[in-house]
């Protein structure tokens, strides 16, 4: 993990060092004099040799000092407290959601593998996945936010409470139903691969009944896919899903690190990436862990 | 005469058919493989049109009316395209002896006159439509096709080529440059998708290199290779660390084949139906993934289309009830997707029968 993070620093310093325009032309902006900046550069700490700037690079990262943004002059920390409520107003219901209405789709659908439902629904899920996601926001957008009007098309307010009953419901419910087809498919896959086991035959032999046999004993096997599949959704809960915050003009972070990227605002999609990377490594422990409790014979080395 | 017994003998003896001969066989056996193969196929063969210039060239054209219907909708009169002009009756006043440009009118004229103006007659309806600057939905899509086709290929392409490379090193070698290799995959693997996407794209459009790449398609490919070619590397590594110790690689080596030769030449077309089968999977997801970056305004430049700007202009266009441009892409980009989805899966039937 400590190699890993090291690895991550190195190559976001080293990607915007050698590939990324120079700092201190982006912010002085087109007409600026010389001496502007060579005095920024100076107050850039430009002027210093490449390890030293490293060094500084690092230090910023763990005293989470990044300064301010290049265009905005806001403080990045402030940045980040002030749009993440946003996006985990957003992302929470969209993950709470669709695991358990995947959960639901998949054991059902599982349950009658082979049948003519089964092979309907998979070839449904098919047709709906190669249909881009921006159709399905801009088709929902306009028929349940305007033809229909059931919904705000779109907006923000102050309120947590208004955002969550009244802005929220059109994008989580979106979000939801286009991730319905992949995640069924998905946990279908992990419900078969349990389903079709002797444990499965035995219970049903000695007469369990159905719903036990898949509440009690495939869901629990299949928890750990099901586990390492929420994990690795569960960074995204605090980036947010950039179409949806775009489309929507939600003011959460994924919307912020695009508009920080078509201002090159370097400072802003460093701190990002380098804390979401090591978000995603602490993630990935705590789950490693958590398989110790869903399943016992899972031994921790 | 014994190379002639030789030969004779080799031709009595039964022919065993090659893997790909055996893999064409499965497939040919698979119905809706085959389908869907004859429908990739076609894009192919219209991608190739248009690369050639030989389809949808004029797609910059105003062939219609801003917002032609297509024709089985037929004409919409909303009254906003022929705004009536009133004219003054009367002759106009003759101006000539106060009007200090009158005796260069005579000369302008003759000069104009050189040029040919064509007034092109716009077309009130199209076969499918037009968009706000009257093109013709048609041609766009096929455009739209060559270019989102191309990119996600290109793209697929180089991203296998990367993690074919770097997995075939780090299975191959093992050792300290393996560990390394897995090194640089955590360090990858570990930045969310979308994030390293935005970093690269960020870097790419503001850089040094802006100027050598311009904003065009060639970002995109870069991007979505250096960010795509992890999951291929994870494969291809723990192939190369299955077949590295086989007999016949061992054989190769006794005979004095080198390290390169025994890599690509000896092990490589033995897994090559791994990476045949990644790299159409990568084809369909780096398609889709154009169509989000050309959205977000990261993706195709302005002055090309795509399957993915066509969509972005569409979300204005529906809000006017103009629906076939959104209507048109979506549906000629459901088709591919779903034809080479569907022909994937039935590559990776045919390629690997133990699968089934």
């Amino acid at each position: 993990m400590v190699p890993t993070l090291l690895g991550v620093i190195l190559l976001i310093f080293f990607l915007f060092k050698f590939f990324g325009g120079d700092p201190a032309e982006i912010m002085a902006g087109l007409k600026a004099s010389p001496e502007r900046i060579a005095s920024l550069r100076a107050q850039l700490g430009l002027d210093k040799s490449v390890w030293q700037q490293l060094w500084v690079f690092v230090q910023q990262v763990f005293t989470f000092n990044w300064g301010k943004s290049w265009t905005t002059n806001e403080s990045i920390a402030d940045i980040f407290s002030s749009r993440l409520p946003a996006t985990l107003t957003i992302m929470i219901p969209i993950l709470l959601l669709q695991v358990v209405l995947a959960i639901i789709a998949g054991l059902a659908v599982a349950y009658v593998r082979g049948s003519l439902t089964d092979r309907a629904i998979m070839i449904l899920t098919t047709v709906a996945l190669s249909i881009s996601f921006l159709v399905y926001i801009i088709v929902g957008q306009y028929v349940f936010g305007f033809l229909l009007g059931w919904f705000p098309v779109q907006g923000w307010s102050n309120s947590v409470w208004k955002n969550l009953v009244t802005y929220a419901p059109l994008p989580v419910f979106l979000a939801v139903l286009v991730s319905l087809a992949p995640e069924t498919r998905l946990y279908r896959s992990f419900f078969l691969d349990e389903i079709g086991q002797d444990y499965v035959r035995t219970a049903r032999a000695k007469g369990v009944s159905e719903n036990a046999i898949l509440l009690k004993h495939v869901l629990r096997n299949a928890m750990i896919p099901i586990l390492t599949n929420v994990a690795t959704g569960l960074p995204g809960v605090f980036i947010g899903s950039f179409l949806i915050e775009v489309f929507f003009s939600i003011p959460g972070l994924g919307r912020e690190i695009l508009v920080a990227v078509n201002r090159s605002d370097y400072p802003v999609i460093q701190a990002a990436t380098v804390y979401l990377a090591a978000l995603t490594m602490v993630i990935n422990l705590i789950t490693d862990v958590l398989y110790k409790f869903v399943d016992p014979r899972v031994t921790l080395k | 005469m014994s190379t002639e017994m030789s030969t004779q003998l080799l031709q009595t003896l039964p022919q065993s058919p090659g893997v790909w001969k055996q893999a064409w066989r499965r497939l040919k056996t698979d119905r809706v493989g085959m389908v869907c193969l004859y429908i990739t196929l076609c894009f192919i063969v219209l991608v190739l049109l248009a690369q050639l210039g030989l389809v949808a060239k004029d797609w910059q054209k105003e062939v219609g009316i801003p917002f032609a219907a297509p024709n089985f909708v037929g004409k919409i009169a909303d009254g906003t395209q022929n705004a009536i002009v009133e004219t003054v009756a009367g002759p106009n006043v003759d101006l000539s002896d106060v009007d200090p440009l009158a005796p260069r009118y005579q000369e302008w004229e003759e000069r104009a006159a050189k040029f040919k103006t064509a007034v092109i007659v716009k077309a009130d309806t199209l076969p499918f439509g037009a968009d706000q600057q009257g093109r013709d939905v048609v041609s766009k899509v096929i455009k739209g096709a060559q270019v989102s086709i191309t990119v996600g290929l290109v793209a697929a392409l180089f991203a296998t080529l990367i993690g074919t490379v770097l997995g075939a090193i780090g299975g191959y070698f093992g050792g300290p440059v393996g560990d390394f290799l897995e090194w640089v995959y955590n360090v990858f693997t570990a930045i969310p998708y979308i994030l390293l996407v935005f970093a690269l794209a960020a870097v790419l459009k503001s850089g040094p290199l802006a100027s050598t790449l311009g904003s065009g398609v060639w970002t995109v490919v870069i991007i979505l290779g250096l960010v795509g070619w992890t999951g291929i590397y994870r494969l291809v590594r723990a192939e190369y660390m299955k077949h590295r110790s086989r007999e016949y690689v061992r054989a190769a080596e006794a005979i004095g084949a080198s390290h390169a030769s025994r890599m690509f030449t000896h092990i490589l077309p033995n897994i090559s139906h791994v990476v045949l089968v990644q790299l159409s999977l990568y084809v369909v997801s780096f398609i889709k993934a154009e169509v989000i970056l050309s959205y977000l305004g990261l993706g195709v430049p302005l002055d090309m289309v795509s399957w993915g700007t066509m969509l972005s202009e569409a979300q204005t266009e529906l809000v006017q009830g103009k629906w076939w441009q959104l209507v048109a892409a979506t549906t000629v980009m459901a088709t591919f997707v779903t034809a080479f989805a569907l022909l994937t899966d039935a590559l990776r039937d045919a390629l690997d029968p133990k699968l089934r």
